[in-house]
């Protein structure tokens, strides 16, 4: 048996905290919260927390995330007639809920759904805002956009449930109310509504890409684990000037399955798989009660469902 | 085609489990080993039953094809071939296959040298299979409790398995589950665009380093794991994921656990009842 399973950091090393790169002379003033080292987060990856660069846009995402928290339990409060014991007994169950569906577009009352508009424009700035971070930190430091790109990708379905979809359906009542079980019941009834959302194959797509991107990434850590005797955790080195870790994670593959991956070419594979969740799942939630109306009728239609349903419990 | 530049070195005999050097070697790009052989005997016996199911029922629609389990009266006996009993071969087949890859995937590692991550990680992929079409059914005493073998109609499985409890969100596992495939899905979107972000760094750039990976994480969230670190916290979170996924499910049917027809959303009538507020009123 290998004893070389690298689970855990055995002998934590600690000096001086790392500051970070300061290529320009610009950023390191900028950069604040004093560093600190945590034991427990040393077990797994590095003990060092901060320092972070909050700048303009950190700081406005941080707030309006935080109003948009707040205004969310304001709503939750208001629904149970301002009783904290309510509101900790009923937690689960409670949500800031999207206006009626006889406002449509229109603003409505407070109290009706004006406070969820207006927590949800807070949520939609402070993502958005957090996202131009992620290209200015990139930015800073010379680096691609990789990161921001597919952040943009998560947007994407943010903003089709949230946005484009209310907006084609007419009304701000299609959007996802603030809770706990009430925005697992709003995903139930999307697919009750529509006919079952299995049978959406965008549906599909982005299921399989989310299952892959589990498979990738437990096939990808456990290759980097495997392989970490021999440096395999040095990506960026191995891709520069290929050592024998790459190697040999290449032909584990290669002779597994009859192909492999580069050690560069297998984070092209994960950025794909991963933004290809959330793309493909906006684009089926786009279609979903605009263009198609019933996902079951659209795919008796298309010949890939039968009537009565292939499956009705055990016989 | 078959050998890479640096393949031939590592293609030396030995790390076998059993067989010694009986089946050692490759077929193009593939090893062999006794495993191989076992892989390719199950996978196609499995195939050919699928194909020869079809052809009983007449259905060569890909999407609509499927191999149903046996009827409960069977119990967990087996079953005539024309009643479920190729649902229980195909069922072997493949539990035959899944083990066979994972066992050449152990001979594989000990020929390079490598420890034992990766089939450990796939034996967690064999057991929320396991845990759908052997472990629930056996808990719950008949067959029929697995899901069918085809594309559309395993979904249709899942539907109705789902509502049998009320509604699935419900399953604190299953939402754990959930929670876990969102997590290293948006981990490794995060993974693979920070190395590729300092491995094709902008026009006129050197080539990045993990400091500057550091750097960018520390500035963008306060905190980076390093390179070690995210790959433990992806296959952890990734086999997590596979793991809760086969819990959420053995735990809804067998009745020693749940009561015929409750509910998940019942089962959460624990929490308002949990504390002395339980008598206020709103």
């Amino acid at each position: 048996m290998a004893e070389y399973h690298n689970i855990l950091t055995q002998v934590q090393v600690r000096g001086p905290a790392e500051m970070g790169l300061d290529e320009r002379g610009i950023v390191a003033k900028e950069r604040g919260v004093e560093p600190r080292f945590s034991s427990i987060l040393g077990y797994i990856g590095n003990a060092q927390l901060g320092p972070i660069h909050l700048g303009m846009f950190g700081t406005i995402a941080l707030f309006l995330g935080t109003a948009w928290f707040f205004l969310t339990g304001v709503g939750m409060l208001q629904s149970v007639d301002w009783s904290w014991q309510a509101l900790w007994r009923d937690l689960w169950w409670i949500s800031l809920d999207p206006p009626g569906e006889e406002y449509g577009l229109g603003f409505p009352p407070i109290w009706e759904g004006g406070l969820y508009l207006i927590a949800s424009t807070c949520l939609l700035i402070a993502v958005l805002s957090w996202w131009i971070r992620s290209y200015l930190r990139a930015n800073e430091l010379g680096m691609g956009k990789h990161v921001c790109w597919a952040f943009a990708a998560a947007i994407w379905l943010f903003l089709v449930i949230g946005l484009f979809r209310p907006v084609a359906m007419g009304t701000w009542s299609e959007m996802v109310p603030y809770g706990i079980f009430p925005h697992l019941d709003w995903t139930n009834y999307l697919s009750l509504n529509h006919g079952n959302l299995f049978y959406n194959p965008f549906h599909a797509l982005s299921i399989v890409f989310l299952y892959g991107s589990a498979l990738l990434f437990a096939m990808h850590g456990a290759t980097i684990l495997a392989t970490s005797r021999m440096g395999g955790d040095r990506e960026l080195e191995q891709i520069y000037d290929r050592g024998t870790a790459s190697e040999r994670a290449a032909l584990f593959w290669r002779w597994t399955m009859g192909f492999n991956a580069s050690m560069e070419g297998i984070h092209r594979w994960a950025w794909w798989f991963a933004i290809l969740c959330p793309i493909t799942g906006g684009i089926g939630i786009l279609l979903t009660g605009t263009v198609v109306d019933d996902w079951f009728s659209w795919a008796v239609l298309h010949g890939f469902a039968v009537e009565g349903g292939l499956y009705n419990g055990p016989s | 085609m078959a050998l890479l530049s640096f393949e031939k070195k590592y293609r030396v005999p030995g790390g076998t489990l059993i067989g010694r050097d009986l089946f050692d070697f490759w077929v193009g790009p593939f090893y062999v080993g006794f495993f191989g052989v076992s892989t390719i005997f199950f996978a196609a016996l499995g195939s050919i039953m699928i194909f020869w199911g079809a052809a009983q029922q007449g259905v060569w629609n890909p999407w609509l094809i499927s191999i149903e389990p046996p009827p409960l009266e069977y119990g967990l006996k087996m079953a005539p071939m024309n009643d479920g009993g190729l649902w229980q071969v195909i069922t072997l087949c493949a539990i035959g296959a899944f083990g066979s890859w994972m066992l050449r995937q152990v001979e594989i590692t000990r020929k390079l040298g490598m420890d034992y991550h990766i089939p450990f990680a796939f034996s967690f992929a064999i057991f929320a299979y396991v845990s759908l079409v052997v472990i629930r059914p056996v808990l719950m005493g008949a067959w029929a409790h697995g899901f069918p073998y085809g594309i559309f109609s395993h979904l249709d499985w899942v539907s109705y398995t789902g509502y049998q409890y009320g509604n699935f969100h419900y399953n604190p596992i299953h939402m754990l589950a959930i929670a876990c495939f969102f997590t290293t899905t948006m981990l490794l979107a995060l993974h693979g665009s920070l190395i590729l972000s300092a491995a094709n760094p902008e026009k006129g750039e050197d080539a990045k380093t993990p400091d500057h990976e550091d750097t960018y994480f520390r500035d963008f969230i306060g905190y980076s794991i390093g390179t070690l670190g995210i790959h433990r916290i992806g296959l952890f979170v990734a086999l997590s994921a596979g793991w809760w996924s086969g819990i959420c499910i053995i735990i809804s049917g067998p009745s020693w656990l749940m009561p015929d027809g409750e509910s998940w959303i019942e089962w959460w009538d624990w929490w308002p009842n949990f504390f002395t507020f339980a008598s206020i009123g709103g």
